[in-house]
């Protein structure tokens, strides 16, 4: 394969705002209060996604991705800044965005076909023709076959790919993945970004992944954001300019491990903060005690 | 795979070895009773039990008592599970009301309620209606708590998929929490249960206005060893018929654990 340069940007680089953004996310702050004070989150943050592009948000433990997500998902309010999708601002869980959760989300009183017909049926769509709709997305992520089994007669990977079905059922415009891949094997992991690759490739699906694992955000992104440690801002912005249609084969070219190794020179010195920060944190717990 | 692994696969063998165990218990106290290791004037000889089955079920109604204790256990059950899913949806609902009250109702659930039974009386007089009122006091507090438990312990993942989706505070209910916590529910259910029956025909053993506890009181006041524990077989039939229908309700409602 041939050498790919590495395009590395700064944050505010305007190139990286495109113009027709499905989602807008602008300029957001998000404060907690803890025992110990203000907490803020996620400071200042603001990105974009242009249709059918696929965004991956990466940063160390404690940098506000979860929060991230979730404020653009509308499961969390009380924040500075605005979320728009299509130019309309996210007041709440809106329509044209699809979550994926980290932790594993299928109903386990549902059949697998049950559980991605879901979204549908609280749709109000006729039974015969929501249950045809679920069968092509149980089809579509490769779970053919296991339409009557349940959740629990299932490996965490195929959870996540009912998950997925879901989610995509719903045909949102918009699709946003928190660390879906997290409790999975690296293998797995691997072959489930093979797999969300050929979905999103397939339906041409915006997609917006947060991450902390390097090799699934090149693998999968033609966009990596790079997050700083607490108080969680966007330190840096990497397109990756990578061939598409892509494969798990793409970790063993050299661009690739380019790509890794410039995103980890970002991320080392936030992972290390957060590090020193967590065990000063025990350290100060342990004297507490 | 070893031999018992095999064993328990097989559809017949574990229920014929519960039925064969429970035989060889009873042949047991059978011989333990004839040859005087257990005196036969406390327990009586489950051979004697057997014959004394047509006995109770001719000269004593016992349909009739059985229908009547079964309807009560029934009648209780109904409304036991309508106000305790009732109540534990209201305690999960207003945290104001279950801070203010979550304690009282775990104290009124191990309170001994059966001594409220001339209370019960006076308010609703020597009637079927005071002993299901008794069950139905007995078994609400472990459902509501039971209930309250099972919506609590629902993964805060599933409630956001629903908040995802859109979904009303209705659908939220019907859709993700109820059937999240139907295992908990039905802990809470069997729990409550098995307080209404045991207050049932603890209260008709009482106030001895009928039905298999009356019998029960009856039979044990005459002396009629092995009368009183077949008709406490019946009781036990009553038991079963309630549980049954209870996994057949679970099994409808969530096909899988």
């Amino acid at each position: 394969m041939a050498a790919v340069p590495f395009e590395r940007i700064d944050a505010d680089a305007p190139k990286l705002a495109p113009a027709n953004a499905i989602l807008t996310v602008d300029d957001i702050v998000k404060r907690f209060e803890t025992p110990d004070g203000v907490l803020t989150a996620i400071d200042h943050v603001s990105l974009s996604v242009a249709p059918g592009e696929f965004v991956g948000v990466i940063g160390p433990s404690g940098c506000g991705k979860s929060t991230l997500f979730n404020v653009i998902g509308g499961l969390l309010d009380g924040y500075d800044g605005t979320v728009k999708v299509a130019g309309e601002r996210v007041r709440g869980p809106h329509p044209a965005i699809g979550m994926i959760f980290q932790e594993e989300s299928t109903f386990p009183w549902r059949n697998v076909l049950d559980n991605v017909a879901f979204p549908l049926e609280i749709a109000g769509m006729p039974r015969a023709e929501r249950y045809d709709r679920a069968r092509h997305f149980v089809k579509l992520v490769g779970l053919d076959g296991f339409e009557r089994r349940y959740p629990a007669e299932l490996s965490g990977g195929m959870r996540q790919r009912v998950s997925m079905a879901r989610t995509l059922a719903a045909q949102p415009k918009i699709l946003l993945m928190d660390e879906p891949f997290a409790s999975l094997d690296e293998q797995t992991r691997l072959l489930l970004g093979d797999k969300v690759l050929q979905i999103q490739q397939q339906l041409k699906q915006t997609t917006l992944l947060i991450t902390h694992n390097i090799t699934e955000a090149v693998q999968l992104s033609d966009r990596v954001v790079v997050m700083t440690y607490r108080p969680g801002k966007v330190k840096r912005m990497v397109e990756i300019n990578l061939p598409r249609p892509r494969s798990s084969e793409i970790v063993s070219s050299e661009a690739f491990g380019r790509y890794v190794a410039q995103i980890w020179s970002d991320l080392r010195e936030e992972a290390s903060r957060g590090l020193d920060d967590e065990e000063s944190r025990k350290l100060h717990e342990g004297e507490k005690r | 795979m070893t031999a018992a692994a095999a064993l328990a696969k097989n559809r017949y063998v574990p229920a014929a070895l519960g039925l064969g165990s429970f035989v060889a218990f009873i042949a047991l106290v059978e011989l333990l009773i004839r040859v005087g290791v257990i005196n036969r004037f406390i327990v009586p000889m489950p051979s004697d039990i057997i014959a004394a089955f047509p006995r109770v079920i001719v000269e004593e109604h016992v349909l009739q008592r059985f229908l009547l204790t079964a309807g009560e256990a029934l009648s209780a059950s109904i409304l036991v599970t309508i106000f305790g899913v009732a109540g534990g949806v209201l305690l999960y609902r207003y945290h104001l009301l279950r801070l203010a009250t979550e304690t009282w109702v775990a104290a009124v659930a191990a309170a001994p309620l059966v001594l409220m039974y001339p209370l019960y009386l006076v308010i609703f007089g020597r009637s079927a209606l005071t002993i299901v009122m008794m069950g139905f006091t007995a078994g609400l507090a472990p459902i509501m708590l039971k209930t309250l438990e099972g919506l609590l312990a629902t993964r805060r993942v599933l409630i956001n998929v629903g908040r995802s989706f859109n979904l009303t505070p209705s659908q939220q209910f019907w859709k993700i929490l109820f059937p999240a916590a139907l295992p908990t529910i039905f802990v809470g259910l069997r729990l409550g249960l098995i307080f209404a029956l045991i207050n049932i025909v603890g209260v008709e053993f009482l106030i001895n206005f009928g039905g298999l506890g009356q019998l029960i009181n009856e039979l044990a006041e005459r002396y009629d060893l092995a009368g009183t524990y077949a008709a406490i077989c019946f009781v036990i039939l009553v038991s079963i018929c309630v549980f049954i229908l209870m996994e057949r309700l679970e099994r409808w409602l969530r096909p899988v654990d």
